[in-house]
């Protein structure tokens, strides 16, 4: 009975994980889905929120941090989506492959000239420490906050795609861009915005992921695995599969370190193998005929 | 089109000057060569920095001091990267760039394909910073020395302290340890000396190293209930452990076998707790290290990581041992090495190579963290305790004796 219990425990406190790969792999998803573009980058985008976060909160403290790296972040994305991406939606993948792998690159060493290979200490407010103790079950009172921020975000991106005119369109571009454009709609606005707010959302999961765990220059290349492998079990164009697929992650982990914890962190590669065996589009991914 | 011809014209300039100048690239023909590894990058890239700092900064001392012999040192620092890699480079340094002999190493994995390199081209590997008692112990070898205490000199640092508190007799103690040769072999010292101590150990739970997230484990240490969180982590581990236990406020004392200055500086004020053992630490109290802090400080702009000091000194122990030997000879340098000659360590007792395993014997230090509010700046959180062994005993006490870990070479 205890057992299962603690089995329990390892399953929400899994759920709590999965909201934080979410912020992470969502944008990777929904990048791939309208451009065509695996982004390798992106867990550059997630350690240079981290980074700025910690450096705006210096000087203005947690809060400001949080909010303004972001959004510093995802201006940045418009750069990179007018500069490099664009040229690269009608290429061979390979072609974007290699950019986008090359630009990582470029960036960890970028972060560690200009803040060094040493990590950088973060904090969070006092007030964030501590648990809470709901029923039996413990929670740390940052991850609730955390969790909290992940559903607000989620609300206002599925909103934005299917309660929009705004969303119709990116929704109509994943599985038709020629017909869009033949009704005269041109896709490159709306992929920019896609791109910000993917690269943004992936900059707040490095904000709020910076007080809790280490700020290095390498944590892109860490986070984009996971991102990736989450990208592929949830499926292509699927906003629910992706948020699923993060779940399944983080709970499949705890599960794992549950019972034999040396195996945790490679628990979500033979759930990728499993997912990929049966179902090779991915848990609820579509079948898009631009990619097959 | 002015601006990719621009970039083109500047290209070509750079070019033709690499070309033009290789003089200066290669300069000092008759320098002695020495072949540095760490890694610079992965979960110990952040030490690996610190220790090419020190070693550059003592490479500068030593060359402006009118070089060994009169010859330059000539120290060529490369990343590691792993196992496989710290090999290839390794035999590649000794074979192509003729280095004269090997220094270096963070990663006890790393360490050991270099320690066999060495072995195979008959050259010296002054093995820095991997802690692994295996190194010294079964796998050690003729050709190499190591200079970082191993890591039952950790546990005995660490556990004296913990012993002081009434932390191990009679109590529960759960252990995290990192899955990999160095976590291993710090746990089975842990575990040996908390048993022999009177603690009884009701878990040890194995962690992959790339774990940043610790959150299930830090659910399994609440299961258990312990009295006392030991752990044996690596690296990026310790950090991202230490904060996240802060983050979830468990009541449970914790403590651990390993922390470089370097991780608990990443922690952040407010995320450490409990205690730890270092090698050497930046406010130690010697006119040597005062004026090593000193002058690191002037040129770096942040005071030294335990890594700068153990590099800084490891060439020069290199340099004075050549300075001795009047060479640069394999077997001359081993000898003079294992004569037992005392090296200045910056600490209050001096060091010296245990001729049996090769083993350098010096002080080591428990630490713990010093109340909130206490701090001048970010570096200064730490509270270090008295060196150990004491002053009255003999410096070897701390260290494996001959029947715990054989060494054959």
């Amino acid at each position: 009975m205890q057992q299962l219990f603690f089995l329990l425990e390892q399953v929400v406190n899994g759920l709590v994980l999965g909201g934080y790969y979410l912020l992470i792999a969502l944008g990777l998803s929904l990048i791939f889905s309208v451009g065509g573009v695996v982004n390798l980058a992106h867990g550059a985008f997630y350690a240079l929120g981290a980074y700025v976060s910690v450096e705006i909160a210096r000087h203005l403290g947690f809060g400001a941090g949080a909010v303004l790296s972001p959004v510093a972040v995802a201006l940045l994305g418009i750069l990179f989506e007018r500069f490099i991406l664009r040229r690269f939606y009608t290429a061979d993948p390979i072609l974007s492959l290699l950019v986008t792998f090359g630009l990582a690159l470029v960036a960890e060493q970028a972060i560690r000239m200009v803040w060094g290979a040493a990590p950088l200490p973060a904090s969070m407010p006092d007030s964030f420490k501590g648990n809470v103790v709901l029923g039996d079950f413990l929670f740390s009172r940052y991850r609730l906050f955390l969790l909290a921020v992940v559903a607000a975000v989620l609300a206002g991106i599925w909103t934005l795609l299917h309660k929009t005119s705004f969303g119709r369109v990116v929704r109509a571009g994943i599985q038709r861009p020629d017909m869009v454009a033949a009704l005269g709609i041109r896709l490159q606005p709306y992929m920019t915005t896609i791109v910000m707010l993917g690269v943004g959302m992936a900059a707040l999961g490095g904000a709020l992921f910076a007080p809790i765990a280490m700020v290095h220059p390498a944590m892109g290349a860490e986070i984009i695995t996971v991102a990736f492998v989450v990208v592929v079990i949830g499926g292509l164009g699927s906003f629910w599969g992706v948020v699923l697929a993060a779940m399944l992650v983080g709970v499949v982990r705890g599960i794992t370190i549950h019972f034999v914890p040396a195996a945790g962190e490679a628990s979500m590669y033979v759930l990728m193998f499993l997912v990929l065996m049966f179902r090779p589009r991915g848990l609820l991914g579509e079948r898009i005929e631009k990619f097959e | 089109m002015t601006n990719r011809r621009q970039v083109l014209k500047a290209g070509a300039a750079v070019g033709i000057s690499a070309l033009g100048f290789p003089g200066i690239v290669r300069a000092q023909s008759n320098a002695i060569k020495i072949g540095h590894l760490t890694p610079l990058t992965g979960f110990l890239g952040a030490l690996g920095e610190y220790a090419v700092m020190g070693i550059k900064m003592a490479t500068e001392e030593i060359n402006a001091a009118g070089g060994v012999m009169g010859r330059k040192l000539d120290v060529m620092s490369e990343d590691s990267v792993n196992p496989a890699t710290a090999s290839t480079k390794a035999q590649r340094m000794l074979e192509q760039d003729k280095v004269e002999f090997l220094m270096g190493e963070i990663n006890s994995a790393s360490a050991q394909t270099i320690m066999q390199v060495a072995a195979r081209n008959k050259k010296l590997f002054l093995q820095i910073g991997a802690r692994s008692d295996v190194l010294r112990g079964k796998n050690c070898n003729k050709y190499t020395f190591h200079v970082d205490i191993p890591v039952t000199v950790m546990v005995n640092a660490a556990g004296q302290a913990l012993l002081r508190d009434g932390l191990i007799k009679g109590k529960r103690i759960f252990c995290l340890t990192s899955d990999y040769l160095f976590g291993h072999d710090l746990s089975k010292a842990a575990k040996a000396f908390m048993t022999a101590n009177g603690g009884t150990v009701i878990g040890d739970e194995l962690t992959a190293t790339d774990t940043t997230d610790f959150s299930p484990f830090l659910l399994k240490i609440r299961q258990a209930k312990p009295d006392l969180v030991a752990t044996n982590l690596g690296g990026n581990q310790v950090t991202n452990f230490v904060k996240q236990y802060s983050e979830f406020g468990l009541p449970y004392p914790v403590a651990g076998f390993n922390l470089n200055t370097a991780d608990a500086w990443a922690a952040g004020e407010g995320n450490l707790a409990g205690i730890w053992p270092t090698v050497w630490h930046h406010e130690l109290d010697t006119p040597g290290s005062k004026a090593f802090v000193a002058e690191f400080r002037k040129r770096y702009g942040k005071p030294p990581e335990n890594h700068a000091w153990i590099e800084y000194v490891s060439l020069k122990i290199m340099a004075q041992a050549m300075n001795a030997t009047k060479s640069t000879d394999t077997d001359k340098l081993i000898a003079y090495f294992e004569s037992q000659a005392e090296f200045d360590l910056l600490k209050a007792r001096k060091g010296y190579f245990r001729a049996w395993d090769h083993q350098l014997i010096q002080e080591a230090f428990p630490f713990t963290v010093k109340p909130k509010g206490q701090a001048k700046d970010k570096w200064d959180f730490l509270a270090f305790g008295a060196a150990v062994p004491a002053a009255s005993q003999a410096l070897e006490i701390i260290n494996p004796a001959k029947d715990q870990n054989a060494c054959s070479m």
